[in-house]
């Protein structure tokens, strides 16, 4: 029996205003506790919102940057129920006007590229926050009640962890282009969740499972396989899921029941009667529009053509903005697009990766990268000691001319210094050049080798090469 | 005369022409408040120290020869549901008992803004909820022309103070009547403005659609000059409408002469005492006398006005009281196990059964299933509602009904029947759903005691109806009836 992974996202973002969605306190993360707080935002009584304009903005920005149709009419409505940190006891929220609708975004998948369909973005305000000590008492924190934040629903087109992750990365980059939101799932500016189920080819189906608390994309794709396979397995053994909300435990890479979807909460939605029906006119969408930067599309396109470099590199490349504008200043200050994406391609990205961080982490900037690769156009260093220059770069935020000083790294091109060095290999090894007359050509690259390592790697390789062939001839 | 039966416009004369001063009239407030309080029980609290600080603060201006706005000086009240900033705001529920807020309403700043004297906070049926003012948790207020009945509701505190001469006006809220019904019971004008007309911050919630705040004055003339100070775009409240501030006293001495006036007559039908009806349909011939046309006209929806009323306010209420929790300010119970615990057992015991009432009214219309069945529904009643009146503006420059069915009832006549009480609405609920301006003006006396007819505008046209209500009152002179309640305040000016 064959099955299909059936996947569907909803994904939470804080937007980057500077205000809070319905009063004028700060949005920023964190500060002292219960500093960004004011009599609206903690819901006291007789207390009125008003939206923030800029919130709608970045509403549309993002519905715009994903292809949907921005709504000629929309509302707030209130979601009503009682939880400590949510103080009204309703989140301003919205149910059948959202502001966004019918939008996609295009992933590489395998078999090439797919339309994830986007089902709507809606706007609403944030909760606070709880924490619970041990002495079983809890203590809340409103600073993050009332931020401004988007929710993304996707349709269920992703087909396996790999696609929902594609989604993901394609998601977060569009939105860190706008600047809408600083997209950080460590401090829960993106929040995701994920609603998963399985088809049997005899058309059996499982019931949607609701995964929550996933902290990265990683834990969503592991999330999403292992809900996959005891989706499968409850199939294959006869039986069905429950319709549930489930969560990730990270530790123990399992789901765990968290509440039947029987009991759950009966939101009585309706329209905030302390708003007014926001009319949002074509003017005003086409003004928005303008106000967009360079999506990752058009920035790819423009990369290959203007820099030459593969289309799989300028893919990459333009997956961040910050990758983006760090390759665009390396490009500027070397003059060499080809090189430095190369470099990126091979060496940054590779250290990224298994450091699961950004390019803002890293304790060198575009400026130290480019000079790095001046110093390989120059010959001053070659290819292989560039890597070498680099890591050091990279773990101690070294400038590279110290690291290349300190280490005497810089490459030996002094003709009559290879020589010597030349000279000294080949009389030493009187077997190999026997070999060679004897025609048996790779002699050559073992005398080289031999010369490359007496010169510690500094020698220029090329230099190396060229003189043991003249001096066997 | 006594001063304290001055009206505001009466005592601001007074006060420019340095025949007294603030302080002295603040004083001579308090005095009245001492005599007759134990009697009207008007108010929660009495804010004496800085209403004689607001007084002085006057007397200072005046010496200074400043131009002072026309409320400047004058002893008046607010309801205690309009948030206070370091006063007691009490909604007349245990559940804010203890509660003080950091902030104004608008209101209250304006009014500050305009000089006014706040003597205290007036009593009201909890959170607004009531027609008798006998559902307030802290007491019963009475109504000066006869203390064994009540004096409406729910802004009954704020209508006695004002009738009884403890306050030279008064604001009061209304979302179903809670003004015009207390001032038709206390023989006052009261005005609930077109919705939007007046900010609603800082007042505490009940029905956010339909709340609206306004005036309590002894004459009409006071009301268009409370109104001129308490209109206004703000912007804390998105409800409240862009319109430039008015004048409402120009024009009002205009007459009526060549008006068309509709006369409902499903507001003349089965509930209302034939007594009322008849003293409404004498006001009307009044209104002819004076060159006014009136014409029958029919409203065939506004019968569906309570039902719709009790959907959509109970509806927002269960929403709009969901956060008097104990979580972060008011009453919290004291012994509980976890936060729902906390949320059940402050709930519980810090509502009244009234609003607890309501709450459940609005949880059930709201839940998934019914929502299209009751609040849908009751949306789409609410604009053909709506529609009758704005078709009936066409031809009419106002509507004029009575404002209760009668005039007030003995206290706990109506307590353990709420489908009865909500009657007492009937006339008044229409104008808030269809979110028209009206205002309620005595029309006459039935066995001593005060009777109401309601006059109801076109959208943002409170003007036409100061202006035919002051014509009424200059030909009547119901008006300058006062409740006799003797005691304090016994200059005569």
């Amino acid at each position: 029996m064959n099955y299909r992974t059936i996947v569907g996202l909803e994904i939470h973002a804080e937007l980057l205003t500077e205000s809070k969605m319905f009063c004028t306190c700060s949005a920023a993360f964190g500060g002292d506790v219960n500093t960004h707080c004011c009599p609206i935002c903690i819901g006291l009584p007789g207390t009125l919102p008003v939206i923030n304009k800029r919130a709608v903005e970045f509403a549309i920005m993002a519905g715009l940057s994903a292809n949907c149709k921005i709504a000629e009419k929309s509302k707030m409505d209130r979601k009503n129920y009682f939880y400590p940190d949510l103080p009204k006891a309703y989140q301003i929220s919205q149910y059948d006007m959202p502001l966004c609708t019918d939008g996609y975004l295009e992933i590489e998948t395998v078999s090439g590229t797919k339309k994830i369909g986007i089902e709507r973005i809606h706007m609403e305000e944030d909760t606070g926050k709880s924490l619970h000590t041990e002495d079983g008492s809890s203590l809340l924190n409103y600073n993050r009640c009332g931020v401004p934040l988007i929710e993304i629903v996707s349709r269920p087109d992703m087909a396996c962890a790999d696609e929902a992750t594609a989604f993901l990365d394609k998601l977060k980059g569009i939105l860190e282009y706008i600047e809408v939101s600083d997209v950080k799932m460590e401090q829960g500016s993106l929040r995701c969740d994920v609603n998963v189920n399985v088809v049997a080819d005899d058309g059996r189906k499982t019931e949607i499972a609701e995964l929550k608390n996933l902290n990265s994309f990683k834990a969503a794709a592991k999330a999403i396989e292992f809900e996959t396979k005891r989706h499968i397995e409850a199939l294959e053994a006869g039986e069905n899921t429950l319709k549930e909300t489930r969560r990730w435990d990270d530790a123990k890479s399992v789901t765990v029941s968290m509440r039947s979807k029987e009991y759950a909460h009966d939101y009585r939605y309706f329209p905030e009667p302390d708003l007014v029906e926001m009319e949002i006119s074509g003017e005003w969408i086409e003004r928005i529009r303008k106000e967009l930067p360079e999506l990752p599309q058009a920035k790819k396109d423009r990369f290959m053509k203007t820099y030459e470099i593969p289309e799989y590199d300028a893919g990459v490349i333009v997956s961040s903005k910050a990758l983006a504008a760090f390759y665009e200043e390396a490009v500027k200050l070397s003059g060499d697009p080809k090189l430095a994406s190369n470099f990126m391609m091979t060496e940054i990205l590779r250290r990224l990766k298994d450091m699961d961080s950004d390019i803002s982490d890293m304790p060198f900037d575009a400026c130290d990268f480019a000079d790095l690769l001046k110093f390989v156009i120059s010959g001053t260093v070659s290819n292989n000691m560039a890597k070498k220059v680099f890591r050091e770069m990279a773990e101690t935020g070294k400038k590279p001319e110290k690291i290349i000083e300190e280490k005497g790294m810089k490459q030996i091109t002094d003709e009559s210094a290879i020589e010597e060095i030349v000279d000294r290999v080949i009389s030493e090894n009187p077997q190999s050049v026997e070999d060679y007359r004897n025609g048996k050509d790779r002699a050559v690259g073992f005398l080289v080798g031999q010369a490359m390592k007496a010169s510690k790697g500094k020698a220029a390789p090329q230099t190396v090469n060229r003189m043991v062939r003249e001096k066997l001839k | 005369m006594k001063t304290y039966e001055l009206t505001a416009h009466e005592v601001r004369d007074r006060l420019r022409e340095r025949e007294l001063s603030s302080v002295e009239l603040t004083e001579e407030s308090y005095k009245r408040i001492e005599a007759v309080e134990g009697r009207v029980e008007a108010f929660i609290t009495l804010t004496k120290e800085q209403a004689m600080l607001q007084a002085s603060a006057f007397d200072q201006a005046t010496k200074r020869g400043e131009n002072l706005p026309d409320l400047a000086g004058i002893p008046m009240a607010l309801k205690d549901n309009m948030c206070t900033d370091g006063i007691l705001t009490t909604c007349g529920s245990r559940m804010l008992g203890n509660f003080v807020p950091p902030y104004d309403a608008t209101v209250t700043r304006m009014l500050k803004e305009s000089g006014a004297v706040m003597v205290g906070k007036t009593n009201m049926d909890e959170f607004a909820m009531g027609s008798s003012t006998e559902n307030s948790a802290f007491k019963i207020t009475k109504n000066p022309w006869d203390t064994e009945r009540v004096p409406g509701g729910s802004s009954g505190g704020s209508a006695a103070a004002v009738a009884a001469g403890e306050a030279f006006y008064s604001l009061g809220s209304d979302t179903g009547g809670s003004i015009r019904q207390p001032a038709a019971f206390t023989g006052l004008v009261g005005m609930k403005p077109t919705y939007g007309r007046v900010s609603r911050y800082g007042l505490v919630a009940f029905a956010s659609s339909l709340d609206q705040i306004g005036p309590f004055g002894k004459d009409v003339e006071d009301c268009a000059i409370i109104m001129g100070a308490i209109s206004g775009h703000d912007s804390k409240d998105s409800t409240s409408v862009k319109r430039p501030a008015e004048d409402f006293t120009k024009g009002m001495k205009d007459g009526v002469k060549g008006m068309r006036i509709g006369i409902p007559k499903e507001f003349f039908g089965e509930g209302i005492s034939e007594e009322v009806k008849a003293m409404v349909l004498e006001g009307a011939k009044l209104y002819e006398s004076m060159g006014a046309v009136c014409e029958e006209i029919s409203l065939p929806s506004a019968k569906h006005a309570l039902s719709v009323y009790y959907i959509l306010a109970t509806s927002e209420c269960s929403s709009n009281l969901a956060r008097f929790d104990g979580a972060r300010f008011g009453y919290r119970a004291e012994n509980y196990q976890g936060f729902k615990d906390m949320f059940i057992k402050t709930r519980s015991a810090g509502f009244g059964e009234e609003v607890k009432r309501r709450i459940m009214l609005g949880t059930y219309s709201l839940s998934s299933g019914y929502y299209d069945a009751y609040y849908n529904r009751g949306l789409k009643v609410r604009t053909l509602i709506k529609q009758e009146f704005e078709k009936a503006f066409e031809k009419y420059d106002f509507i004029l009904t009575p404002t209760a069915p009668s005039a007030a009832f003995r206290i706990g006549e109506k307590s353990d029947d709420p489908l009865e009480m909500y009657m007492s609405d009937i006339c008044t609920v229409p104008v808030n759903i269809a979110g028209v301006p009206a205002l309620s003006i005595p029309c006459g006396f039935k066995g001593g005691l005060p009777v109401g007819m309601q006059l109801i505008g076109k959208f943002f046209d409170e003007a036409t109806l100061l202006r035919a209500a002051y014509s009424f009152e200059q030909a009547s002179g119901v008006h300058r009836q006062r409740a006799e309640l003797a005691g304090g305040g016994e200059n005569e000016l």
